[in-house]
This record gives structure tokens, sequence and C-alpha cells, in this order.
């Protein structure tokens, strides 16, 4: 049984922990990273198999942050998981710091994959996936892509090279709010279809409501028993989830918040 | 007269060999299996090769993935869509997080010839050099190329190799021949200039010896197939030695070889120095050895740059 209301608590308090980090550094991005908050939450509070104590366990399912700017939510559940510390989210982007602006493998335990130059992370996910089928490994690879990021044409290269190769181990997400640095996706690029431009590369594809855990973990489900195909599920979300001056505004793409406004979104994620 | 081989036929062939006991060995190529010879190892070991398409970008990260895996990936393709068009997943996706992934550029330098400029990779050694834990590596003919894809197997990170696709003459003898990461090699001695080499250059720099000999000329000759890191100490003592140094290499001289061994010796050993390579500009179409002539990387550039020093 899945306990949804601990992971919506979880959820929460990922919240919380993106907006008291990126405020505390004055710098980073909240929108994006509270957009994805739920899957993240399902991800490390249900769905993966992994295990703290030991980052580098071969079995493990593997996470890739691939809209690496949306770390902080990562961190704030690694932290949570005993990765590292509660106390280390003080110090994201810090001159030493193991929390880096993007994730970077080489510091921060739990980092399977250096992301944050966009694109990059789903052809890593079909390598590691890839690398699992040769040793006969069950594990998972979950791979969060952003709806802005997809626009690059390597996402693109990775979809065709996961439909050929039936990676059906890897279970892509996309974090559709519809907004990127310069306005909407639609305004920027036209960047629309993204079902079907999944479907069409060959992948099974879902689409859900990326705030509803429910409805999160049974896609999931759905995805692994998906044989012979990779699945990508599309999440409806909306950037800023649940700090209601930050939603659906492209200006909290990549901008902290004052220390009033910490104080109020806190009010609003329930501290 | 040396047997001729290319060493993208000595690379294919000792992926071969040394996978035979080496499970973790993977090899994925971009569509050109047939040129960087890989092909080979598909068809040894098919059941580890892997062909990406037309796609160097997720080449390149394809093999990153299977490196956190505990797979040694050699990812291969033309060195100029390697180090140039995949340059900045190899430096955020293999190179910063120090992955255990081997980049191989074939057709590397001016030589691929009739496919001209477009195809000719003359910067990959000053792009891969410069990008932090790198180790860039040239080898100068097929004996070289094979002890360094056994190197590259042995060594826990990241490496660049560039592959030459014209035959060249087997010079070291594989009975005898020791390659270490970071070790140049002195293959003459001579107290008069000092010839520093890498890769097809290698097999000029013999022959511009020879013909300085004639004249009474003792040239060193040193080979490079190490990029980086480099031997400045060899370097270095040789400059002492000789007191002049010409610089040999088929691509760009800034970013390359020639800016990394004038940097070392200007803070070890500054003495007068000469470049042999590609000066700022890009090549064109035309038969390589026709190519090497025209752009100064031969014997007879060499000994007038040579004679510019004495």
């Amino acid at each position: 049984m899945h306990d949804i209301q601990n992971i919506e608590q979880k959820a929460k308090e990922i919240r919380r922990h993106i907006v008291k980090m990126i405020g505390k550094t004055q710098s980073g991005h909240p929108g994006g990273s509270l957009s994805c908050a739920d899957l993240v939450a399902a991800l490390y509070f249900d769905v993966m198999n992994v295990d703290p104590k030991n980052p580098q366990w071969a079995d493990r399912d593997r996470f890739v942050m691939s809209k690496g700017h949306a770390c902080p939510a990562m961190y704030a559940a690694l932290a949570m998981k005993g990765y590292f510390p509660m106390e280390e989210l003080d110090h994201l982007r810090e001159l030493g710091s193991i929390l880096q602006g993007h994730p970077y493998s080489g510091k921060t335990p739990g980092v399977d994959v250096s992301t944050g130059s966009l694109g990059q992370g789903l052809s890593v996910a079909n390598g590691i996936a890839l690398g699992g089928r040769m040793d006969n490994k069950d594990f998972y690879v979950y791979c969060l892509m952003g709806d802005g990021e997809i626009e690059e044409g390597q996402i693109w290269e990775a979809a065709m090279s996961a439909a050929h190769y039936q990676l059906d181990h890897v279970i892509g997400f996309v974090d559709y709010n519809h907004l990127q640095i310069d306005g909407t996706i639609e305004d920027v690029i036209g960047n629309v279809n993204i079902d079907g431009k999944f479907a069409a590369f060959g992948w099974n594809v879902l689409t859900v409501d990326g705030h509803n855990i429910a409805a999160l973990l049974e896609a999931i489900e759905t995805a692994k028993a998906t044989k012979g195909k990779p699945t990508v599920i599309i999440m409806n979300t909306v950037k800023g989830k649940g700090v209601s001056f930050m939603e659906n505004q492209v200006g909290w793409h990549g901008k902290a918040p004052s220390a009033e406004q910490v104080e109020q979104a806190l009010k609003e994620l329930g501290e | 007269m040396n047997e001729l081989i290319a060493t993208r036929d000595a690379f294919g062939q000792a992926l071969i060999d040394f996978s035979k006991d080496n499970k973790d060995i993977v090899v994925l190529d971009a569509d050109l299996a047939h040129a960087t010879m890989s092909c080979k190892f598909q068809e040894a070991v098919p059941e580890r090769f892997y062909n990406m398409g037309i796609a160097e970008g997720d080449l390149i990260d394809t093999a990153a993935g299977l490196a956190t895996t505990g797979k040694i990936p050699f990812a291969c393709t033309f060195a100029m869509f390697a180090a140039g068009r995949a340059f900045e997943q190899i430096r955020n996706s293999v190179a910063y997080p120090r992955l255990n992934v081997k980049v191989c550029g074939s057709h590397g330098g001016i030589a691929v010839g009739k496919d001209g400029a477009t195809h000719q990779a003359i910067e990959d050694l000053a792009l891969m050099a410069a990008v932090p834990n790198m180790v860039v590596i040239n080898p100068g003919d097929a004996v070289e190329m094979r002890a360094a894809v056994k190197a590259m197997i042995e060594y826990d990170g990241p490496v660049y190799v560039r592959l030459g696709r014209n035959p060249v003459p087997v010079v070291f003898d594989e009975k005898t021949y020791h390659f270490e990461i970071g070790k140049g090699i002195k293959v003459r001695e001579g107290k008069d200039v000092t010839l520093v080499a890498t890769g097809a250059l290698f097999d000029v720099a013999n022959k511009a010896a020879g013909e300085l000999a004639k004249i009474g000329v003792e040239a060193e000759v040193i080979n490079i197939a190490t990029i980086k890191p480099l031997d400045k100490a060899l370097i270095t003592e040789s400059a002492k030695k000789t007191g002049r140094v010409v610089v040999m290499e088929e691509g760009i001289i800034v970013g390359g070889l020639g800016s990394a061994v004038a940097a070392a010796l200007s803070e070890s050993c500054p003495v007068p120095m000469r470049y042999i390579g590609m000066d700022d500009c890009f090549g064109q179409s035309g038969d390589a050895a026709d190519l090497m002539e025209y752009y100064g990387m031969s014997v007879e550039n060499t000994v007038k740059k040579v004679k510019e020093l004495l």
C-alpha cells in the first residue's frame, strides 16, 4: 500500500526546503524546483529502491535530474533520506559546498549523474539502462526533463535510441509547466504536441496531473508493466506550485525570494 | 622499409584483442564504424557494440551513462564530430564527473584529404587538452596505438585518443616498446636541435632528422604520444642540451602541442623555437600527401625551420 498522505507531507517539506535554501543563498531556480517536488517526493519516498547508507549500491534505481537547475528539490529529498546531514542544505551554492548550483556526482552523495547543461540527461539515462541490462540487473532509471529542455535536439536523439534499443527500464518525465526563461514554451518556439512527438518516436506515453501523488504512482506502475519500449510520463504541472505569488509566473524561473517572501511562502507551505 | 599500418586499424584490432579478457569493454559508434574501424569489434563482439546513429551528443552521453555502471565505453566517431560537435557533452558529462569514457576520434588532422575542411579535425587535440581531467593521446604508429589502447583500459578516467586514417610506418618494436600515459620517448639522440613531434608527424620528424644528418646537423627526436599530461621533464632536458626546439603536429599550433611545449619551456628552459602545423587556417580538399606538403608538414619545411634556428 502506498502512503499517499506521507508522500504529500514529504512533498510539502521539500517545497519548504527549496524556498529556504534559495532564499538563504539568494540564488537558484525556485519555479521549476517547486513544480517537480511532488514527483521527487514520490520517487524518493515510495518508488525508488535506494540505500542512502550505500549510495553506490549496484542494484539501486537511478534518478537523473536532467533539468539540473531544479536540483534544490533533489537535494532536499536526499538530505531527508539521510544521504548527508540536513545542515548541508544551508550551504547551497556556497564556495566549497557539496551542493553545487547544478547536480554534481563528484561532490554530492546520492547524485548519480552530473547535469545542468540541458538536453543530456536522457542519453545518460539510456546508457545506465544499457549497462544494467548487460549485467542482467533489474533497476529502473528515472529521468526528469523540463518542457523547455526538450527543445534541445539531443533529447530526440536519445528518444530515438531508447526506442531502438527497447529500453523499457528507462522511465522519462516531462515537467510540463509551460514556462521557460523567456516566456511560455508556446510563445518562445512553439514546442507543442509533446505527447504526440514522443509517441511518434516509439514511446509509450502517459499523461497525468503532476501534483497528484496517486496518479503519479499509478502511471509509474503502468510504465513498469510496459515491456519492450520506454515510457514517458507527461506531468501537467504549475511552475512555482505551492507558493501563491510564484505560481505560473515566468519571473520566478531563476530568482531568489527576499526574506519577507520566504516567510510568506513558508506560511503557505504550512510552516 | 617499414611496414605501413594506419593507427585506426591497429586500434580496431587492439579493442578486439583486449576485450577478450575484459568483459567491461563496450564500443559505441555514430554510423562511422567502417571508418573508425570499430566495425571489427562489432563483428567480433556484437553483444557489446552499440551503433547510436548519426547523433554524436547522444553517443557521448550514452557512453557516460554506461561508465556509471562500471563499463569501459569506447565512443568512436570522426575527430571533428567527437571533439567538435560533442565538445560540450564531453566537457560536462564526461570530464567534469571524471567518468571512465574513452573518446576515440578518427580521421584527425588534415590527412582525411579530399573530404575537405569540414572533415579535417585540426583543433581536436587543442580542444580536448583544454578540458580539465582529460588525458589526450595521439599515437605515432600502430605499435604505440595498440599499447595506448591497453593503457587506456587500465587507466580509470576520461581519455581522448586520435586515430589516424592513413597508413604510417611502424617504427616501434612491439617486443620492447613500453607505453606510459604522460611519458614521451626519445627515439633519436642529437645535440643541435630537438624535434618534438606527435602522431603522423613523428614519421616526418624521423625522416627530417635523417636529412639533417646529411648536412651535419644532429637532431634529437622526441615522440610525444600524450599531449596531456605533457612530459615536460623529457622535453626540458633535451632543450637544455640542444638549445633549439621545433614542435611538429598535424593540427593547429595555437592550443595544440606547439603551445603546450612553448608554455612548458618558457618556464623551465626558454629556447628559440619554431612550429610545424596549421598556422591559424583551415585546410581544403586535396590528396593527403599534397596537403601535408602544401601546409608545410613536410620533411623539407622541417629542415628549413631547423636551419632558421642554427
